[in-house]
């Protein structure tokens, strides 16, 4: 049985310390947040979150170049060309993406491709630091382990996801509230309603936001993203990214977001939540029945009063 | 596909004489090979670069001929022991790498150095049918661009030829799925593949350019060849 009362703890620390591993950038980042009610008329291209030549030896100067500087940018030109008068003008990018999604029912309306590569390579840039790749926090492994069973079979996992992405596409490490596809559901079996770390594999431009999860890093594995430094050596980018680009310290963070969006917007409940929840219904229960009260004082137990029991 | 086809002929002949032997016991799996290119690597330039054909060749199509191959005898294993669980698995690969080998295949045949008449119009039967069914040769290239340039992700734009109503059609296909997969009796006459590692070394992400440039090295002469054996 998994014990979540590790995320709720992770959440807590969360309150007290609001300092981000990338500071101003990963707020910038949240502007674009699919909960953020925001009026934008205009998408603009967030700045790279670091000079263009950082990433190197292991993401050449010329690949950040293009892919920052054309390929997403191109996203944005088109995105801004589309949403003019439409029923998209002033969302911000995070909603025009989820609404133009068209809930998965076939094809996405024409905004979608543009606005979700955009968050996905803002999201892709921030998941990546100068000097980055070292192995996550001792809190971070916990959660690995626990949903993976250890960090070599996390690190399997993600490079079989990508080299199993047949086109264009990205690979992911989300945080999900629950076991059951929609984020929504309540599963009578308490140990899937927890929340969980999970690897995906999207084609093109979709990503897990649409599905409901909170992603913490992602790969891109359109070609474009690796061919002028790798060629065709898919797994040779993404070993690289691993070992020497990721910055876990950015995934710390945004799982800790994940948990309290969990908590905030999907109800999702873990035992401790409910325990606490008990207790305090507990308390007034008794503080409103004194004739109860004084027969507890005479040494008469009011057994149903006892809460715990989750 | 039944993998009776891929039983040599010798060993049913041997079955049905023998009657008491199984097939299964003299199965064996035909697997395929990385086709040789009819030209240099160099030979398309400067449409296409050299870089990018031995690329194209050497890394991709091996790689997809490799795991087709790897993924057929697995399929084979797995059918012998009645593992139905492990057929369904195996047909993503199969669909990816499958298609890869086939669509491949045919896109080598499609180029021509123009020194041995690549780029040179289509003629008689295939020019004609190309001016009945899209108007002029021009409409055909300006639909095919349009249709390449707008593709998301990757995939492949093809002239197709409908072998039943004898009728030519632009279509695309996602990723490496093969032109059948649009409709049964869709015949490829050439395919142009828009995936990014077709072009990206030498034109970077604009796709328009590859396209607009494609076409100096484009063997019509083959694709007639396709077009007037699949109406006869």
């Amino acid at each position: 049985m998994n014990d979540v009362a590790d995320d709720e703890s992770a959440s807590d620390a969360e309150t007290e310390e609001n300092a981000d591993a990338n500071g101003d950038t990963v707020d910038a980042l949240e502007s674009s947040d699919p909960d953020e009610v925001g009026p934008v008329t205009w998408i603009e291209q967030q700045p790279l979150p670091y000079p263009s030549d950082a990433l190197e030896p292991y993401i050449s100067k010329e690949t950040v170049e293009q892919h920052w500087g054309i390929h997403q940018h191109i996203h944005v030109e088109r995105l801004n060309g589309m949403i003019g008068g439409s029923e998209w003008e002033g969302m911000s990018l995070g909603q025009m993406m989820l609404s133009s999604f068209n809930e998965g029912r076939e094809a996405p309306h024409p905004p979608f491709f543009h606005a979700a590569q955009i968050w996905n390579h803002d999201f892709y840039w921030r998941s990546m630091q100068p000097g980055g790749g070292s192995k996550p926090s001792e809190r971070l492994l916990k959660f690995i382990k626990r949903d993976f069973g250890s960090y070599d079979g996390m690190i399997q996992q993600f490079m079989d996801a990508a080299l199993t992405q047949f086109g264009s596409g990205w690979v992911w490490l989300s945080y999900k509230g629950s076991k059951l596809p929609h984020v929504n559901s309540r599963s009578p079996i308490p140990s899937d309603n927890y929340g969980r770390l999970v690897i995906s594999k999207t084609p093109n431009a979709i990503n897990p936001l649409v599905w409901g999860h909170s992603p913490l890093l992602a790969i891109d594995v359109w070609e474009h993203a690796y061919y002028l430094d790798y060629e065709d050596r898919r797994a040779d980018y993404v070993s690289t990214f691993l070992e020497k680009l990721l910055s876990w310290e950015t995934v710390e963070s945004r799982l800790k977001k994940a948990v309290i969006r969990a908590i905030e917007r999907d109800g999702h409940v873990s035992r401790k939540h409910v325990r606490k929840q008990l207790l305090a219904q507990g308390k007034s229960r008794i503080r409103a029945r004194p004739q109860q009260a004084n027969e507890n004082a005479r040494g008469q137990t009011s057994s149903q009063e006892k809460p715990l029991g989750v | 596909m039944a993998l009776r086809t891929l039983i040599s002929g010798k060993t049913l002949a041997a079955a049905a004489l023998g009657g008491a032997r199984t097939l299964a016991a003299a199965r064996g799996v035909a697997t395929v090979a990385l086709p040789d290119l009819p030209y240099d690597y160099g030979a398309l330039e400067p449409a296409i670069s050299g870089e990018i054909m031995r690329l194209h060749h050497q890394k991709h199509h091996a790689a997809y001929v490799a795991n087709y191959n790897k993924a057929l005898e697995q399929l084979d294993a797995a059918v012998t022991k009645g593992d139905a669980t492990t057929v369904v698995q195996l047909q993503s690969a199969i669909k990816f790498n499958g298609g890869g080998h086939i669509n491949h295949s045919i896109f080598w045949k499609n180029l021509k150095p123009i020194s041995e008449g690549g780029g040179e119009s289509p003629h008689q039967k295939l020019g004609w049918a190309i001016d009945e069914d899209f108007g002029s040769f021009e409409a055909l290239l300006k639909k095919m661009n349009a249709e390449g340039a707008a593709l998301q992700g990757s995939g492949w734009v093809w002239l197709a030829l409908d072998k039943e109503a004898k009728k030519l059609s632009v279509e695309t296909t996602a990723n490496q799925d093969p032109l059948v997969t649009k409709g049964v009796n869709l015949v490829p006459l050439l395919g142009i593949d828009v995936w990014e590692h077709a072009y990206y070394l030498q034109y970077k992400n604009v796709r328009p350019d590859y396209l607009s440039n494609i076409w100096k090295v484009i063997n019509w002469k083959y694709a007639g060849e396709v077009y007037e054996n699949a109406v006869a």
